[in-house]
């Protein structure tokens, strides 16, 4: 194929020929930020919680007293207890993509001169540790003793288990069993490491920090109460949260039933990523319209070439051309100013990306996606390309003789 | 000449329905997706108090004593800072804002306990953001001070409770405590729910909840700070408070003021007034930082906040990409239609139109483009609402397209495709009349 004539062809087209090459220009700029955008917030979906989402479960209470605390705990875990499935209950302030509590900055040293950052703490009684499932790395769990009552948020003096990206923030390439950190006068030993703990809301203070969080051990009491989270088998959970819900009117009949924070784990999830799902359902239809507008536009503008050169194809069938040259001539053509177009793109896709971190502190695009999206355009190029290329390879030789 | 010209497009639109029918649908998508954006972007950037936003402003201190980020005041005051600010009356309205959930029950309404949304502001809080009301009124000036149990509720509790009859007079039980309902709202919805708005610039652009619907239970505020005491939620503390449940003397920040100031004299007097205050303050060794105050306006606050949540933002940069795509294609498309018919120009150049009026022509038929595809961007913009409104976020009830919208749509419609059609008009009517009459 010789690709010398196509482009003496183009020359005298370079206002159309330059429109195309703009619009995939420009339509693959929006293509890969939109994909990255997408696969961005599939991965949010995705994160790892660290706990056994599967098996989990909360009941939430609200409208009680405090003098009240005491006395809901022990009905609430021995009602709820008691219900065929239930494999434990336990006291705890909020499961990872649920409901966001006990959100503090903290300092590595009592005056609060080094800040150490903000950070979530997941309050549990005893049992909890084990419900969650946590996978405790390093250092051990908190003995029976070390569960202590609440003053503030926390216990005053309290026994921590930290997660291991949280270590290494606070601590880089140090072993942080024993180490300590200050929330003003409070105070936390740290005496294991967590595998995988996110926060209530992972995306909420970048993506980044979504594990910065820590399990306290504490004490069930006036301050913490009200949350209990439920562990039974994964096929019988969503009967056990129907029955749970149903029997806590009766279990506690004055405290009022948290709907929206009453449910299994993964429909908090469900829920915790309903916007980004939505938003990521937008990209995608975006992308579709867009790769649709695209091949809209070649398909016409090839169809008004094809229609203008019915003449010049006609000579060429007649003075030898097959059918098949007719065709790959359109196609190369096509071909052409696709990669025109996809060079030009890939520079304002990097140019997007750039205003899109600056303004929306989205991490740097990966390069791959760039091949990525030149390989769908030009196979959008070539779909599009192939009817009229084929209308053009019909045109029969006779053509040539006829006058317009 | 313009009706001819219309009647030239109509023709040559009906002569290759394909053509036409891409181009519009090309417009169409194209102004579907960024008027369904941009209408998003409309509702949720509007001034919530259109009446009088220019007369409300945001006085802020910093009574924050630890170390640290001293760069802006806190979003919120502390109890009593707010309360002094309040107390001393110095301008046309003021209102304190705390807000919590608070268990209620209707003792002759036989429903289960409810948690709901309760404001404790003061009586200001109503004139002053052209609150409207159905039954009753807003309690008076002094029933803040004198703690009295009277509350006024939302349309939609008063729907819930009482089946949206006149419910003044009648009793709620609000916790332990009863209370007389006053007044009855009309449906209000406030978008932003603009009185509550801070911690923007901590919110990472998920700024959604600022659209929530406004509380349903509003109570004087010394009388809800009493009612539901312990349950009000804190903005931010400096130092771990060491009880949660009596805020008024914790180092927390959870109150907010609203001022009206009819004037500019009076904002630059109020600022004094602030900043002497804060002064005075430090005297007292109260604050450190008394010299960071702000009095910012309530459009500022917004701003400074950046409400509209950054998926909206993203939505709307996006749709306009789109927009930019379906342009050039269009121009694309025109060409191919324009030079097509190169054939016709140059036998009407020959027999003395001008090439302003071969210009004129093309750009009719490109309008009539936009016009149709107007219609379909309308009804994708309609569709593009609905799907909106099913969408998870707090927002979606407030996608309409109202007039103003509307109108834009046909606009930008045209604009575009008038756009679209300059750069292939000139082409067209730069034919040469007697090359093109040749080849005939």
């Amino acid at each position: 194929m010789q690709i010398k004539p196509i482009f003496s062809a183009l020359r005298r087209h370079r206002l159309a020929t330059l429109l195309i090459a703009l619009e995939i220009a420009l339509a693959c700029a929006v293509l890969c930020n939109a994909c990255f955008l997408i696969a961005n917030r599939l991965q949010l979906m995705h994160i790892q919680s660290g706990v056994d989402e599967a098996s989990l479960a909360v009941i939430s209470l609200t409208g009680f007293e405090d003098a009240q605390a005491v006395d809901l705990n022990a009905r609430v875990s021995a009602g709820l207890g008691a219900m065929p499935g239930v494999q434990s209950v336990s006291v705890i302030n909020t499961v990872p993509l649920g409901r966001r509590k006990g959100t503090a900055g903290i300092s590595l040293d009592p005056a609060g001169q080094h800040f150490g950052g903000v950070v979530d703490f997941f309050l549990g009684g005893p049992g909890a540790l084990d419900a969650l499932g946590l996978r405790v790395v390093a250092g051990r769990h908190p003995l029976p003793d070390e569960y202590a009552p609440i003053t503030s948020f926390v216990p005053s003096n309290s026994t921590v288990l930290v997660t291991r990206a949280l270590a290494e923030h606070l601590w880089p390439g140090v072993d942080p069993l024993g180490k300590e950190f200050w929330c003003d006068k409070l105070h936390f030993r740290v005496v294991g490491l967590i595998e995988h703990l996110v926060r209530a809301d992972p995306g909420g203070r970048g993506a980044d920090t979504a594990e910065w969080a820590v399990f306290v051990a504490a004490q069930p009491g006036p301050k913490f109460a009200g949350t209990y989270l439920l562990r039974a088998d994964p096929a019988e959970l969503p009967r056990v949260v129907r029955d749970a819900r149903t029997a806590i009117a009766k279990i506690a009949p004055d405290a009022v039933l948290e709907q929206e924070d009453s449910r299994s784990v993964s429909d908090l999830r469900e829920s915790r990523f309903r916007q980004d799902r939505a938003m990521a359902g937008m990209l995608v239809g975006v992308v579709l319209a867009l790769l649709l507008v695209t091949a809209l536009g070649i398909v016409g503008l090839a169809s008004f070439w094809v229609q203008q050169r019915r003449k010049q194809i006609g000579i060429r069938r007649a003075i030898g051309a097959t059918r098949r040259d007719i065709l790959s001539y359109f196609q190369t053509e096509n071909f052409l100013i696709v990669s025109g177009g996809i060079g030009l793109g890939m520079l304002l896709a990097f140019a997007l990306n750039l205003m899109l971190m600056k303004f929306y502190e989205l991490p740097r695009l990966p390069l791959y996606y760039l091949p990525i999206g030149a390989l769908v355009l030009w196979a959008l190029g070539q779909l599009a390309v192939l009817g009229p290329a084929l209308r053009a390879a019909a045109v029969p030789p006779v053509v040539a003789t006829r006058s317009v | 000449m313009f009706g001819y010209y219309l009647n030239l497009a109509l023709r040559s639109l009906n002569r290759n329905k394909v053509l036409t029918a891409l181009m519009v649908l090309a417009i169409a998508v194209g102004i579907g997706a960024s008027m369904t954006t941009l209408t998003v972007m409309h509702l949720l950037s509007g001034d919530p108090v259109p009446t009088r936003s220019g007369t409300l402003f945001y006085p802020q201190i910093d009574p924050v004593t630890v170390d640290g980020n001293h760069a802006e005041p806190l979003d919120v005051m502390d109890y009593h800072s707010a309360v002094d600010l309040w107390h001393a009356q110095r301008a046309e309205r003021q209102a304190m804002i705390a807000s919590s959930t608070i268990k209620l029950r209707a003792p002759d309404v036989n429903l289960p306990p409810l948690m709901m949304p309760m404001l404790a502001t003061t009586a200001d809080f109503f004139p002053m953001f052209d609150v409207p009301f159905q039954y009753g009124s807003a309690w008076q000036a002094q029933d803040d001070e004198h703690r009295a149990r009277v509350a006024v509720i939302s349309a939609q509790l008063n729907d819930k409770l009482f089946g949206g009859a006149n419910s003044v007079g009648r009793t709620l039980r609000l916790r332990d405590t009863d209370v007389r309902i006053v007044g009855v709202l009309k449906p209000w919805r406030p978008s932003p729910q603009f009185y509550s708005v801070a911690g923007g610039r901590f919110a990472h652009g998920n700024t959604a909840d600022y659209y929530s619907k406004p509380e349903d239970v509003y109570l004087p505020f010394f009388s809800g700070l009493e009612i539901n005491a312990g349950s009000f939620g804190v903005f931010n503390c400096w130092r771990v408070p060491d009880d949660y449940a009596h805020l008024e003397n914790a180092p927390c920040s959870w109150i907010s003021l609203w001022v009206q100031l009819g004037s500019s004299a009076k904002v630059s007097d109020y600022a004094r007034f602030v900043a002497d205050y804060a002064a005075q303050q430090k005297a007292l060794g109260r604050y450190t930082h008394a010299e960071n105050t702000r009095l910012r306006s309530l459009m500022q606050w917004l701003d400074y906040n950046r409400v509209v949540p950054s998926d909206v933002r993203l939505q709307t940069w996006l749709a306009f990409g789109f927009l930019g795509i379906c342009l050039f294609n269009t121009i694309g498309l025109l060409l191919a239609k324009f030079l097509r018919r190169a054939g016709e120009m140059g036998v009407r150049r020959a027999l003395g139109a001008t090439r302003g009026a071969l210009f004129a022509q093309c750009l009719v038929e490109a309008g009539l483009i936009g016009l149709l595809g107007g219609l379909g961007g309308w009804l994708l913009t309609l569709m593009g609402l609905w799907l909106v409104r099913q969408q998870p976020a707090v927002y979606a009830d407030l996608a309409h397209l109202d007039m103003a919208m509307f109108l834009i749509t046909f606009v930008l419609a045209i604009a575009v495709s008038l756009l679209a059609g300059v750069l292939p008009a000139l082409r067209a009517s730069r034919v040469a009349p007697g090359l093109q009459l040749k080849t005939l």
